[in-house]
């Protein structure tokens, strides 16, 4: 009896609930539609052409096409070490200049940032096409195809190495830094044991942000090797263009999935404060 | 010696950044066909530019597509950063996650995956298409800028707003929206820039006879057809140049506003 | 200003957040028409959540709110005639100071003339004429706090809701603001409710003080009642300083502590264990040899209008606030009158549990398990070389899984950082002082089972720590259903 007479309130106040709360939560239905449609449903429709055959039935064929192919696999090996040649080099230029802007006073860095990643705002096709030119004018295009391709790609994302960078370094506490000097650290440990773990965040999430695209953007490849480095990307626009199987393009593209998702746990899952590093300060 | 050795090395990182688009700035002042080959000063190249019927239809339909795209990017991505802040539960944490998919995602990937999608849907390749595609890539950002505003924002504004006696939708848009317009602001042109910068998306769901600046320069080089090739330089020189302005207005009034700030 | 009219009416009043912790617990409450009441407890106690149910931020999960007689449990809080001043103030960064204060006006579409002088004469009140165009971000603290407090008052509600509003304040501006709060409690005639943790705070400026811990009412009552009446040693702990001993009513009001006998003026059932509250203002100083105790003083801080000073009586300390200095190792003599010694029934005297045994000779009770002496169940009976119980007629007994009723006094219970020593675990939930031994609570996680004792040792709030109980101090007797 006493049992009935304390669930009646809370029982009315749930059936209120609706009425009670304007849910701001709700506002995301619209986007979670728009991603479902338009963001996991594609993906699902890429692994279920990875998995079938062009008739429509199930098969693991197109996988077993993919690495028991040596050129597939070179290709594939040929983008990782573009990738990650480009990420490295990207880090170890970008770095220094977060580092030194991030010291700047603060009405001076916004500036000189801006300069940085200005360049952005020139489409990457013609900034890409600039850079060729000078390429061109120094006699090195169509002879060190490689080396140019690295030296393109690194002209296209170095801007997106140093933003995060920037973000997480300006955000850090000065004052870890004082105290570790204050402990009797010198300057250099003050950079390895402070400064560099903590703008980690940054470094990772400059390294998502390099790392991906530099492994498939065949328009850079393309354009500063003469089409003689074929990376990965390219071959999927070969077999969605002109090679006309679709079947196969899936299974390179869910390859690359599974790659950035692999990268991604590396990473460190899918970490909010990482990602919010890419989105501010522009 | 210190600031000399930093100084010494952000010049030199410039001019890496610098000195192929100050290339290109120079030699639009000429007519040669090709960048090193000075044959005299001449505004041809930006006649062209403003003549040639294809490249200022590519022009406008660029910006087009990227101020509409961007428009509708900043309204979903702005709602959705709201739902999803507001939203701890299973709905929440899906489109949290969903949002970071585009980001991380290789574009390649990406733009097959809505190429597949339009095919099934029997909308094919098409301006609606090109239009949902650079959204995928554009309202992630707009999320992303805006979530941080909300997480600095004070709590109780809504609630206080409530208090006073707004309803929900008012607190909204009368308490909430203004508080985190800097990062819809900031989210909005992150995505013109993607927009205006992306290729591979437009390449897959572009209609056939559209072009986006992107795809025109490519398609340009790739078929060796280099006939409107000089006047893209004159195009990178304008851009720079507004660029440069930018700068320029950024710097006055970001020291305005310090004078402003010295004054209170 | 108080009438006899009650504006709000908690009843059963229940909030349990999702993961489970219940902050407010079947409050019931009423509050007069005009009357300034406080909540006043240590964080966490349930105070603010009650307030916010009363704005409407939070929805109760039990139990009803009456406004005028009407539940209100279910109006949004923008539809209630409810305005707050909020802890960090939350005024909107975006609108100026007239902006800010108009924005309830606007929003019930009252002409601009109506709202001008509306907000103009609010303005007036709170001292800030002429910052109508200031941002709120130049404000300094205290400004800002009025202008929250301007843009609650200008909607004219029946109740004003105030969360801990001067905790951001230095402490002259706080003393400032709380006379002028009050003052302007008078000026309005309006309902107060305020919510804070400073207890000084809560004296000074309200007509009832609703005390609360743990989601639960201590004790309501006016300042002077809570403080000179404190119904618990919680109360009497939490309002003011006090000293808090250990005591047994003798009968005939007469009260035994700190080791002699006190006439007192309250009466309780003859040998009952109590505590006892002396203020330390009431405990007057003597020349040595003319008081009822004496000791010697072991510390004395200035305060400013007075000294404080501990003297220490064989083992217990009692605090003495004088404005007589007495130096540190001087030996003093001081006296309580009757009036000024406060008995409360004792909380607890010996903790009671529910459990079972287990096998053989353990116990399961309050979350844990803990040897025991099975064989005092039945007198005369032994254990045999099995584990069986051999009762005195000679019959085998199986104990397992048999309910008993299990009792540990105050004083048998021990704890250790080491979690594997005892036979339970919990968090230290609670821990007075009592003059020579502070009385502890450590309460378990998994059914919040409470281990009431007194200690000796000095140990902190949340210390998380294991439970010993020497087996011979663990009284056993069967169940009620058991026994027959």
């Amino acid at each position: 009896m006493k049992k009935e007479k304390s669930a009646d309130p809370s029982g009315s106040a749930k059936q209120k609930k609706s009425a009670f709360r304007f849910n701001r939560g709700q506002l995301c239905i619209p986007y979670g539609l728009f991603l479902a449609l338009f963001v996991i449903f594609p993906l699902l429709l890429i692994i279920y052409y990875a998995f079938t055959a062009k008739d429509g039935s199930f098969t693991f064929g197109n996988f077993i096409w993919f690495f028991s192919s040596p050129s597939m696999l070179y290709n594939l090996g040929i983008s990782i070490l573009i990738g990650l040649t480009t990420t490295v080099i990207c880090l170890l230029l970008g770095y220094p200049v977060a580092y030194i802007l991030s010291r700047f006073p603060e009405r001076r860095r916004g500036i000189l940032l801006l300069l940085f990643i200005m360049p952005m705002w020139i489409n990457f096709v013609l900034r890409a096409l600039a850079m060729r030119e000078i390429l061109d004018l120094f006699g090195m295009l169509g002879k060190y195809n490689f080396l140019n391709t690295i030296i393109g790609m690194v002209y296209d994302y170095l801007p997106f190495m140093i933003l995060p960078l920037y973000t997480t370094l300006i955000k850090m506490d000065k004052s870890l830094e004082e105290a570790a000097l204050d402990l009797g650290a010198g300057k250099a440990k003050v950079f390895t044991s402070v400064t560099l773990p903590l703008s980690l965040p940054g470094i990772i999430s400059g390294i998502t942000m390099v790392f991906m695209p530099t492994m498939t953007c065949y328009v850079i490849s393309g354009t500063f090797s003469n089409n003689k480095v074929t990376i990965i990307g390219k071959l999927i626009e070969t077999w969605f263009g002109t090679g006309d199987n679709w079947h196969y393009g899936s299974v390179i593209a869910l390859v690359l999935l599974i790659i950035m998702f692999l990268s991604t746990l590396i990473e460190g899952k899918f970490s909010d404060d990482k990602l919010a590093t890419r989105g501010t300060n522009l | 010696m210190k600031k000399f050795l930093s100084w010494g090395y952000l010049i030199l990182i410039l001019a890496f950044v610098y000195v192929p688009i100050l290339v290109l700035v120079v030699y639009s002042f000429t007519d040669s066909t090709v960048v090193g080959k000075w044959s005299g000063f001449s505004l041809e190249l930006y006649k062209d530019l403003f003549t040639g019927e294809r490249i200022r239809k590519t022009i406008i339909n660029t910006v087009v597509l990227a101020l509409i795209s961007a428009s509708l990017s900043t309204i979903l991505g702005t709602l959705g950063a709201i739902g999803i802040f507001y939203n701890k539960k299973l709905l929440g944490k899906f489109v949290k996650n969903a949002n970071h998919i585009p980001v991380i995602n290789a574009e390649i990937v990406t733009a097959i995956s809505l190429a597949l999608v339009f095919a099934l849907l029997g909308i094919g390749r098409s301006y609606f298409a090109l239009l949902i595609g650079h959204v995928v890539i554009c309202a992630p950002f707009v999320v992303l800028s805006v979530i941080p505003k909300l997480k600095q924002m004070d709590g109780s504004l809504y609630e206080a707003a409530l208090d006073l006696g707004a309803s929900p939708f008012q607190a909204l848009t009368k308490v909430v929206i203004p508080e985190i317009l800097p990062g819809i602001i900031s989210g909005f042109l992150l995505a013109i820039t993607l927009s205006l910068d992306d290729y591979m998306i437009s390449a897959y769901t572009k209609p056939t006879t559209f072009d986006t600046i992107s795809t025109y320069v490519y398609n340009a080089v790739k078929n060796q057809n280099h006939s409107d090739l000089p006047a893209l330089r004159a195009l990178s020189a304008i851009i720079f140049f507004i660029m440069v302005i930018a700068v320029i207005v950024r710097n006055v009034s970001a020291t305005k506003s310090l004078k402003n700030k010295k004054e209170i | 200003m108080t009438s006899e009219e009650k504006i709000i009416e908690l009843i059963d009043l229940s909030r349990e957040f999702e993961d489970g912790t219940v902050a407010v617990d079947k409050v019931n409450l009423f509050i007069r028409k005009g009357e300034f009441v406080t909540f006043l407890g240590p964080s966490g106690c349930g105070k603010t959540t009650t307030l916010r149910m009363i704005a409407g931020f939070d929805r109760p999960t039990g139990g009803k709110i009456l406004l005028n007689g009407e539940d209100i449990s279910s109006l949004p809080p923008n539809k209630r005639p409810i305005n707050t001043v909020f802890q960090r103030y939350a005024l909107f960064p975006h609108l100026n100071v007239y902006e800010n204060i108009a924005f309830g006006l606007k929003l019930k579409k009252l002409s601009k003339p109506v709202i001008a002088q509306k907000v103009e004469k609010t303005l007036k009140m709170v001292d800030l004429e002429g910052f109508e165009k200031r941002s709120v971000a130049t404000l300094s603290g205290g400004q800002q706090q009025r202008v929250a407090i301007a843009r609650a008052i200008v909607n004219e509600p029946e109740i004003l809701l105030l969360d801990e509003p001067l905790g951001a304040l230095d402490l002259k501006m706080r003393k400032d603001m709380q006379l002028e709060l009050k003052e302007m409690h008078k000026k309005l005639g309006i309902t107060f409710i305020y919510v804070t943790h400073d207890q000084e705070e809560a004296l000074t400026m309200s007509d009832t003080i609703v005390v609360m811990k743990d989601g639960v009412i201590q004790q309501v009552g006016d300042p002077k009642d809570i403080y000179n009446e404190p119904k618990n040693a919680f109360v009497a702990d939490f309002i003011g300083e006090s000293n808090i001993f250990s005591g047994t009513y003798l009968g005939n009001r007469k009260v035994r502590f700190i080791g002699q006998t006190f006439d007192c003026i309250d009466d309780f059932p003859v040998n009952e264990k109590v505590d006892v509250v002396v203020r330390p203002e009431d405990v007057i100083l003597t020349a040595y040899g003319e008081g009822a105790v004496s000791g010697e003083i072991i510390s004395c801080i200035f305060k400013g209008v007075h000294y404080e000073m501990v003297m220490l009586v064989g083992k217990t300390e009692i605090v003495i606030q004088s404005t007589v200095e007495r130096k540190v190792g001087e030996k003093v003599s001081v006296k309580i009158d009757p009036d000024a010694i406060h008995i409360m029934a004792k909380e607890f005297s010996v903790n009671l549990y529910d459990g079972y045994i287990t096998k053989k000779n353990t116990v399961c009770f309050g979350d844990g398990e803990f040897q025991c002496d099975v064989t005092q169940l039945y007198p005369g009976s032994f254990l045999d070389e099995e584990g069986y119980l051999i009762t005195a007629d000679g019959d085998k007994i199986d104990l397992t899984d048999v309910n008993v009723k299990v009792e540990v006094g105050l004083k048998d219970i021990e704890i250790s950082d080491d979690q594997d020593l005892g036979g339970a675990i919990g968090n230290i939930v609670s821990m007075i002082y009592k003059g020579d031994h502070y009385q502890l609570t450590v309460r378990t996680d998994e059914n919040e089972e409470d281990f009431v004792f007194d200690t000796e040792d000095t140990w902190n709030e949340n210390d998380r720590v294991s439970v010993i109980i020497p087996k011979e101090k663990i009284k056993l007797s069967l169940a009620a259903e058991e026994k027959k």
